[in-house]
């Protein structure tokens, strides 16, 4: 009977040492990545950001109606001219994929800064700077500046876009910010 | 049938013996020293609370210990960003000044290995400090000490709380050194590419609700102008 003993604590150790090495602590969901591969031009993924339904939060100083209610932003005057945003974000199908922070600012060593970082739990973030003026058509364009995991070996731009619900529905939108990324591999040292 | 009782038994005391040699394991002590403080280099730090309550905005999905702030706050319920955090917060420079605004995200991460004592998190930070420019910050951050010593003591605790004094660096990469890899965006931050490390300063943890006093510390090293800009491996 010692002997069975003995061999159920080396089992039940090799048991758990199994567990924890085969069972995922974390399984982060997915969905499916709706990409659109362009012939020798790399790729291009639409998001957007359902407005207000997806806001978290908006950092302006001085507002009436804060979002969230009840938050304190700062009023001090070094924040004057910032302005943060926090989203969902969402894949073309509506899902919500991840969340993504906005960044308007402007001082005199920057400039105007507009910024984002999109943050996707199960395949990585990447770092967007916008240029600072729309282009007349309507759009803003951005450099893709580094990414980690799925984005840090890609480069590209990515472009916003503010489109008004028309769709007269009572639980619709007040419109959406389009988001779309148009990433390719950068080019390794050496490669023509 | 004793003989199957006693290889269950045997099987029990096998699960628990190897979980507490996870658990009690010397050689997974928190590395307190930060790579920076060898650096010839100047380091600029930002401190905040790591206190919800204290933060602008803090947001999960709602059922985890720590409670969104403010209450109203959108919550991050949907599958797939369900075990992420988000917040936002001012950052202090040195003479406890409002220097920055800072914004993080953190999601449980795939590559934990309770086997390694690797409860990892992956984080990223925008960060902007006006009249100086924007920041990204990409780090794993490693928070097995701190469950270790923190929040399971807590959960063992009759008054279900713990209090001492506990510091530790939760960064653990992706930088060879166990830094972190800061990204320059705009402003005299434009074009740079170093390391940084964060830091965790705890008091007093509550297992409901969370951090009830702890403090945060995000450090960055600046490359001298003459010297070349080269990211940690």
């Amino acid at each position: 009977m010692f002997k069975t003993f003995i061999a159920g604590i080396l089992l039940g150790i090799a048991g758990a040492a199994a567990a924890l090495y085969y069972v995922p602590v974390v399984n982060q969901s997915r969905e499916h990545s709706l990409i659109v591969v362009h012939p020798n031009q790399g790729n291009t993924e639409t998001f957007h950001i359902n407005v207000p339904m997806d806001r978290i939060l908006v950092g302006v100083p001085g507002q009436q109606e804060p979002l969230p209610v009840g938050l304190q932003w700062p009023e001090d005057v070094r924040f004057a001219g910032t302005r943060a945003e926090l989203f969902k974000i969402r894949n073309g199908k509506d899902a919500v994929v991840g969340v993504a922070s906005r960044l308007a600012a402007s001082d005199d060593v920057s400039g105007d800064i507009i910024e984002w970082v999109f943050h996707f739990p199960s395949r990585g973030s990447a770092y967007v700077a916008m240029e600072a003026a729309p282009r007349e058509e309507g759009y803003r364009i951005g450099e893709l500046r580094t990414g980690t995991r799925e984005f840090e070996p890609l480069t590209g731009i990515v472009t916003e876009r503010w489109i008004t619900d028309t769709s007269g529905l009572e639980d619709a939108p007040a419109g959406r910010i389009e988001i779309i990324t148009a990433f390719e591999a950068k080019e390794m040292e050496g490669e023509e | 049938m004793k003989y199957l009782i006693s290889l269950i038994l045997g099987m029990v005391v096998g699960v628990a013996a190897f979980l507490a040699l996870l658990y009690y394991n010397p050689m997974t002590a928190q590395n307190k020293l930060s790579p920076l403080s060898v650096s010839d280099n100047d380091v600029i730090t930002f401190n905040f609370s790591a206190v919800a309550t204290d933060t602008l905005v803090y947001t999960n999905d709602g059922e985890s210990n720590v409670t969104p702030h403010p209450v109203k706050v959108l919550q991050l319920w949907e599958p797939t960003v369900r075990r992420t955090d988000a917040m936002a917060t001012v950052l202090r420079d040195g003479r406890n000044q409002a220097a920055a605004i800072g914004i993080k995200f953190s999601s449980d991460s795939e590559r934990t290995n309770i086997l390694n004592s690797e409860a990892i998190v992956d984080s990223v930070w925008h960060i902007y400090v006006p009249g100086q420019g924007s920041l990204f910050i990409e780090q794993q951050e490693n928070f097995w000490s701190y469950l270790r010593e923190i929040v399971i003591p807590a959960h063992w605790s009759s008054a279900n709380n713990w209090r001492g004094s506990w510091s530790g660096n939760t960064t653990s990469g992706p930088g060879a050194l166990d830094t972190a890899r800061v990204v320059g965006g705009s402003g005299v931050f434009a074009g740079l590419e170093t390391g940084g490390v964060e830091s965790l300063n705890a008091k007093a943890y509550a297992v409901e609700g969370g951090a009830v006093a702890m403090d945060g510390k995000l450090a960055i090293e600046l490359p001298r102008s003459d010297e070349e800009l080269t990211p940690d491996p």
